[in-house]
């Protein structure tokens, strides 16, 4: 793992830094122009949040049920993803929507479930720094219903009329399009797993100095 | 022990302002609610713009550039926080490894 | 056994309850309160804003309920019967299906007072669909309390336990109160829209399953030390 992160993380740096030239190529689209572009960096973020969501439900489900101290390392590096991502998200779709619908934020049903799934990981964050002994558990719990809502944000926009692009823009890219945003999507997601492996790693440090400070105070 | 009471009321002052926030935010959601349904069809495919006839390029640069800012800050600003945290744990780390290796203390 | 395991539980709690009957009268006269509240607080022309009868008998639900979870958990812990509750040799999640009834009980009653008095402030069509209304009321009350069951119950051993129920309740439960008061919403207009109505139920019912099972599933280890 030591020798090859190294790599990783040049090659992500790399990607991601001649992200804005590949997108710069992009045809401009027809209704939207120019802020479309907005859209190479905020879908893709938004697949890094729904990632980090699921990690980290489904590793908050396996320290629940299977004791997994590694797994709530994971989900705790999953849901600061996920925060971090989802802020991303939230942010550049409303700059994004200031030039195409006019206004800065709408109630509609993606945008809500959304801002709904990022309040729930912050909640996480909030419940693990300050709920105090058994902390871990409650927060699990609370990221498996975090998890449970990632399909829900994922189709909400497919069943009620919102003024959100459906999911069928992605499949449906036209050839200019599709190249610059799958490269993009790549980046997001080696960057995803580059900064999920550090964060945990952070974790699991963290965990070894606490067991030193108990061998410590033994002595 | 006065230390760990403060920090906790602290903790506990911080926890009753989010609770505030929370209120709020719920009080103003229904209200929302009944705001205008949004006015225009969802897109269901993205159209390059040289398929169109004419068509003027919007002024849109500070909202792009912005953004793309704003991702790059972010994304930049937490990896060094983590980098950071990483750091005082090793070096806290080594510090308690060599404590304990000294015979007595 | 299952079923005689809940439903001894939430006997359990109707006998405490009818007894005091604390956390019945403070809920309901909170619940008024907040009624109140906003209603003054959301005014047009200084008159309360009728088109929020919905949002404000849902908000009051919530905020009276979450202080109905914290208060009946409370008590259990007071008393530590929720440790014996975990010693007697039943299935964790029949306690849970339990608690889970006597709290979506309480606040039931709770409604019935909050319903006529948000119809009589703000001159709602109660009469005019009342089994839909019913339930909405219902399925969203279940909807909500199962997840404030789960966790209430967690958060008895936490620390900062009364900020932190609303902390880990609203973000999941937001998707109920919002289904619940479109719902209610489209049945007070005139006429009532029933279609919307009942797509609103019906998603609250699929919240009720998905939320209620997955409280089932996760309160077993959550509940063991």
């Amino acid at each position: 793992m030591n020798r090859v992160f190294p790599v990783l993380a040049i090659v992500a740096a790399v990607l991601f830094a001649a992200a804005p030239f590949v997108v710069a190529q992009t045809p401009n689209e027809a209704t939207m122009g120019v802020v479309q572009k907005i859209f190479y960096y905020h879908v893709p973020a938004a697949m890094a949040m729904f990632l980090a969501a699921f990690v980290c439900g489904i590793a908050s489900g396996m320290y629940l049920f299977k004791k997994n101290e590694a797994a709530d390392r994971l989900a705790v590096a999953a849901a600061e993803l996920a925060v971090v991502f989802g802020l991303i998200v939230l942010v550049t779709g409303p700059l994004w929507a200031r030039k195409s619908w006019g206004v800065w934020w709408q109630w509609d049903a993606r945008i809500t479930s959304t801002l709904l799934m990022w309040m729930i990981f912050v909640a996480y964050l909030l419940v693990r720094r300050f709920g105090g002994a058994g902390a871990e558990k409650l927060s699990a719990a609370l990221a498996v219903f975090g998890m449970a809502n990632v399909p829900f944000v994922y189709i909400s926009v497919n069943i009620w009329r919102t003024i959100h692009p459906t999911t069928a823009v992605v499949p449906k890219l036209p050839g200019g399009m599709k190249g610059p945003f799958w490269f993009c999507a790549v980046s997001f997601m080696l960057l995803f797993g580059l900064l999920l492996a550090l964060r945990a790693r952070l974790e699991l440090r963290r965990a070894e100095l606490d067991k030193l400070y108990l061998q410590a105070d033994e002595e | 022990m006065q230390n760990a009471k403060c920090r906790m009321q602290y903790a506990r002052r911080r926890l009753a302002v989010l609770l505030m926030l929370l209120t709020i935010a719920a009080a103003v959601a229904p209200a929302a609610a009944f705001a205008q349904p949004p006015q225009g069809s969802p897109q269901e495919e993205f159209v390059p713009v040289k398929d169109l006839p004419q068509q003027e390029q919007l002024p849109a640069a500070p909202l792009l550039v912005s953004a793309y800012a704003f991702v790059w800050v972010a994304l930049l600003v937490y990896v060094w926080m983590v980098w950071r945290r990483l750091l005082k744990v090793e070096r806290e780390m080594r510090d308690l490894a060599g404590r304990i290796n000294q015979p007595g203390r | 056994m299952f079923l005689r395991v809940a439903w001894l539980v939430m006997r359990k709690d109707l006998t405490v309850e009818v007894r005091s009957r604390e956390i019945l009268y403070t809920t309901a006269f909170f619940a008024v309160s907040c009624v109140l509240v906003f209603a003054f607080a959301l005014v047009k022309e200084g008159r309360p804003l009728e088109d929020a009868a919905a949002g404000i008998l849902w908000i009051s639900v919530a905020f009276s309920g979450t202080l109905a979870l914290g208060r009946t958990f409370e008590r259990e812990r007071h008393a530590e019967t929720l440790r014996a509750l975990m010693l007697a040799p039943a299935a964790r999640p029949a306690i849970y299906v339990g608690k889970l009834l006597g709290i979506v009980l309480l606040l039931l009653v709770v409604e019935a007072v909050l319903v006529p008095l948000v119809g009589l402030l703000f001159h709602a069509p109660l009469t005019a669909r009342p089994l839909t209304l019913a339930a909405l009321l219902v399925s969203g009350t279940v909807g909500f309390a199962g997840v404030g069951t789960l966790f209430a119950a967690m958060l008895v051993r936490a620390r900062s336990r009364d900020v932190l129920l609303p902390i880990l309740l609203y973000p999941i439960t937001i998707p109920v109160i919002i289904a619940g008061v479109r719902g209610t919403a489209a049945l007070f207009e005139t006429p009532p829209a029933d279609d919307l109505a009942g797509m609103w139920v019906a998603l609250l019912l699929f919240f009720d399953i998905v939320f209620v099972t997955l409280s089932l599933w996760t309160f077993e280890p959550l509940m063991t030390e």
